[in-house]
């Protein structure tokens, strides 16, 4: 199975595209999406209709921070352009969105593949998983041999040394690194719709696992057309200016 | 404890052959490929890693690291990677058998001649280069891990305790205590750095320092405590052990074993090249030397050794870009100054990058056996300095210190071919050449064409600015 991991898409359309085309050109035959379908972006509707076409073709999926926002009033502990994104996207999205978004399980389990937004030491708490402490603790309370997460946007990979102790590891971008199953790994696929480090190509990971190996990818996209776009909805600025820099 | 395999056992459709080793970590046997693959048409060995009870923990992860790294590396500098086990079912590697003969062979017969010394260790260093420029550091280089093919080819095995810039280290925090062999392994590691690909240089020098004097510069220590003094503690002086040790081969072999990083060679490639033409090595005090330093200047070492601090450094091969040699060709026999200053200033450019960086001035002239007029061999050489002059005026404006400059004048009748050929065998990252001169007719292939086409490198062709008006 070639699966292809993505994260923090953000109703960013351009981005989620040029993802899910470069992974079919890398021979990927199947997905998952980890979480934070949207926010941020001006493509909920198309993005949600997307996921949606592959959750019914047996893509994996899992509930991000800025889906749950959608649902509740979980929004006030976010910024103001998060907050500002999340009614207005609210308002874009009809019954059958908000029941899909609804619907979107904490973490989800395939095999030795296990998903979760941020991390898996109680998921609903949104926790940064950007250390090897985090990622320790996310491991200890996941299942499986592959654990994925977004949530932090910069592609990141954590393994357990023979010690027990995470380590962490920043990855190539096409490197496709041996991730054997005795050990146990977690790996930040990277954001689809919102990269941040300065680098404005979209970001997801692809793990092989007859090899098995897990290779992170970076992929240019129109982000200017997606940075329009958020101008023409009426968007905070500050959101269509993070897409142009990349941060 | 036993690896349980025996002549005639089959692995994974492998056929096990005769014993050929058992070392530390594993077992080597010949081995016999399966009737369906016939593409394996080299001599074969598969080795078998000591795991399980009674054998140390690190086993399982080096074998790993063996198997992960080596699969990623390729050329003639180590042996073709053919087949491995799970590590959960049957852990095994399947690689090319070199025939060759260990580096041990040598370091027996220590002292060697310098000359025998430069040869290898510059087989050694060209070998250790291209690991380097794969972003794999050895961190395991000895005698016993490098073989010498017939030909001379160097070729480094075992990558059992290796870093590869592209993979996560397994080994990294996970022991205690340094990895390594005691009388090789760098001050860095010492201190529990892997990813200094001048680790490697280190370990060089100590093999280039046992070759030259027949001992090792800092003993064979064991505990944590005699490992460290290499920090600060310097060698006895080879040119005191062995006064024929010429003073340049005592400069490489000094410079490979400073403890600071930093103060060593840039590259590999670099020190391959110094060995290879030792009337370019710049000999400074370090090549002179005969006695230590006194007390005061130990004291000062030791105090600085106690706040040794490994710089930060970027993957293998991004070190490998800074520390760049850089190829000048310079057509002497075709003097033209505007033509030579454009080259000039192009060069300037590339080489103001990086202080590390290294320039090497090359001129392809004619046999002298061709020149005709007088004895030939005098000729030759009368030709060869007026080049040679010729390369140095060339490069004097760019005022580079001497360490970083090289001159080398060619003779060849197929100046495309030498270029090439002096490229790869240096490991030149970056070669600048000029364009063919615009009045001239195209007859057959120009220089610079073919260079730019074949070369294994970069290939910046230097146009002068047209003349206007």
């Amino acid at each position: 199975m070639k699966l292809a991991l993505l994260a923090d898409i953000h109703s960013n359309l351009e981005g989620l595209t040029a993802c899910l085309e470069h992974a079919r050109e890398q021979g990927a035959d199947a997905h998952a999406f980890v979480g934070d379908l949207v926010g941020y972006g001006a493509d909920p509707v198309a993005v949600l209709d997307l996921v949606e076409r592959h959750v019914e073709g047996g893509a994996l999926v899992v509930r991000g921070n800025h889906d749950a926002a959608i649902l509740d009033d979980g929004a006030d502990t976010m910024n103001k352009s998060a907050e500002a994104a999340v009614e207005w996207t609210r308002a874009q999205l009809g019954a059958r969105h908000l029941a899909f978004l609804a619907g979107l399980p904490f973490t989800a389990r395939r095999d030795d593949v296990y998903l979760v937004h941020a991390s898996a030491d109680r998921p609903g708490d949104w926790t940064y998983v950007s250390d090897p402490l985090r990622a320790g603790q996310s491991l200890a309370m996941a299942r499986g041999t592959w654990v994925f997460s977004g949530h932090v946007h910069e592609q990141m990979l954590y393994y357990q040394g023979a010690a027990g102790r995470p380590l962490q590891f920043r990855p190539e971008p096409g490197v496709a690194i041996p991730v054997p199953a005795h050990r146990r790994w977690l790996a930040i696929v990277g954001s689809a719709g919102q990269p941040r480090d300065g680098n404005t190509a979209a970001a997801y990971a692809l793990l092989d696992t007859a090899r098995p190996t897990l290779t992170f990818f970076r992929v240019p996209y129109q982000w200017a057309r997606a940075a329009a776009k958020i101008r023409a909805a009426g968007l905070p600025e500050s959101l269509a200016r993070r897409l142009e820099r990349g941060e | 404890m036993s690896t349980g395999l025996h002549p005639g056992d089959l692995v994974d459709g492998f056929t096990v052959g005769e014993r050929l080793h058992a070392g530390g970590m594993g077992v080597l046997y010949r081995c016999a490929p399966p009737p369906d693959r016939p593409d394996l048409d080299v001599p074969l060995l598969i080795k078998v890693p000591r795991l399980g009870p009674g054998e140390p923990s690190e086993s399982v992860v080096t074998y790993e690291v063996e198997v992960t790294v080596h699969s990623a590396l390729q050329g003639p500098h180590v042996p073709r990677f053919v087949a491995a086990g799970d590590l959960a079912r049957q852990p095994y590697l399947v690689m090319e058998r070199i025939e060759g003969r260990s580096l041990k062979d040598w370091v027996d017969r220590a002292p060697i001649p310098p000359e025998e010394v430069a040869v290898l260790g510059a087989s050694i260093a060209t070998a250790i280069h291209s690991l380097h420029a794969q972003e794999v550091v050895h961190l395991d280089v000895k005698p016993s891990n490098v073989i010498i093919r017939p030909d001379g080819t160097a070729v480094m095995v075992d990558f059992g305790l290796a870093r590869h810039g592209h993979f996560p280290d397994l080994l990294a925090e996970e022991f205690h205590h340094p990895m390594g062999s005691g009388p090789y392994i760098s001050p860095e590691q010492v201190l529990g750095v892997r990813w200094d690909p001048r680790s490697d240089l280190f370990a060089l020098g100590v093999i280039l320092y046992q070759l030259a004097v027949g001992e090792y510069p800092h003993g064979a220590p064991t505990s944590q405590g005699g490992l460290r003094r290499r920090l600060w503690h310097l060698p006895r002086s080879p040119r005191r052990i062995r006064p024929e040790v010429p003073e340049w081969l005592q400069e490489v072999i000094m410079r490979c074993l400073e403890a600071q990083a930093a103060s060593r060679y840039a590259s590999a490639a670099q020190v391959a090249s110094d060995l290879t033409n030792p009337d370019q090595v710049t000999v400074t005090e370090r090549g002179r030397r005969l006695r230590r330093p006194g007390v005061g200047a130990l004291l000062k070492r030791w105090i600085m050794a106690a706040g040794y601090e490994p710089s930060p450094l970027d993957r293998p091969s991004q070190h490998l870009v800074s520390a760049a040699i850089v190829l000048a060709a310079v057509a002497t026999q075709h003097k033209s100054e505007p033509r030579f200053q454009a080259l000039r200033e192009v060069v300037r450019r590339l080489m103001a990058v990086d202080p590390d960086r290294r320039l090497t001035c090359v001129t392809v002239i004619r046999p002298s056996s061709d020149l005709g007029g007088g004895p030939e061999a005098e000729a030759g050489t009368s030709q060869r300095i007026k080049h040679l002059v010729l390369l140095r005026n060339w490069a004097e404006p760019l005022g580079l210190p001497p360490e970083r400059l090289s001159y080398h004048v060619i003779e060849s009748n197929d100046p495309a071919g030498a270029l090439l050929e002096y490229a790869r065998l240096n490991q030149v990252e970056h070669l600048v050449i000029g364009a063919p001169p615009a009045d001239v007719p195209l007859k057959g292939t120009f220089v610079s064409t073919r260079v730019a086409a074949e070369a294994a490198c970069s290939v910046t062709v230097v146009r002068p600015r047209p003349q206007v008006g």
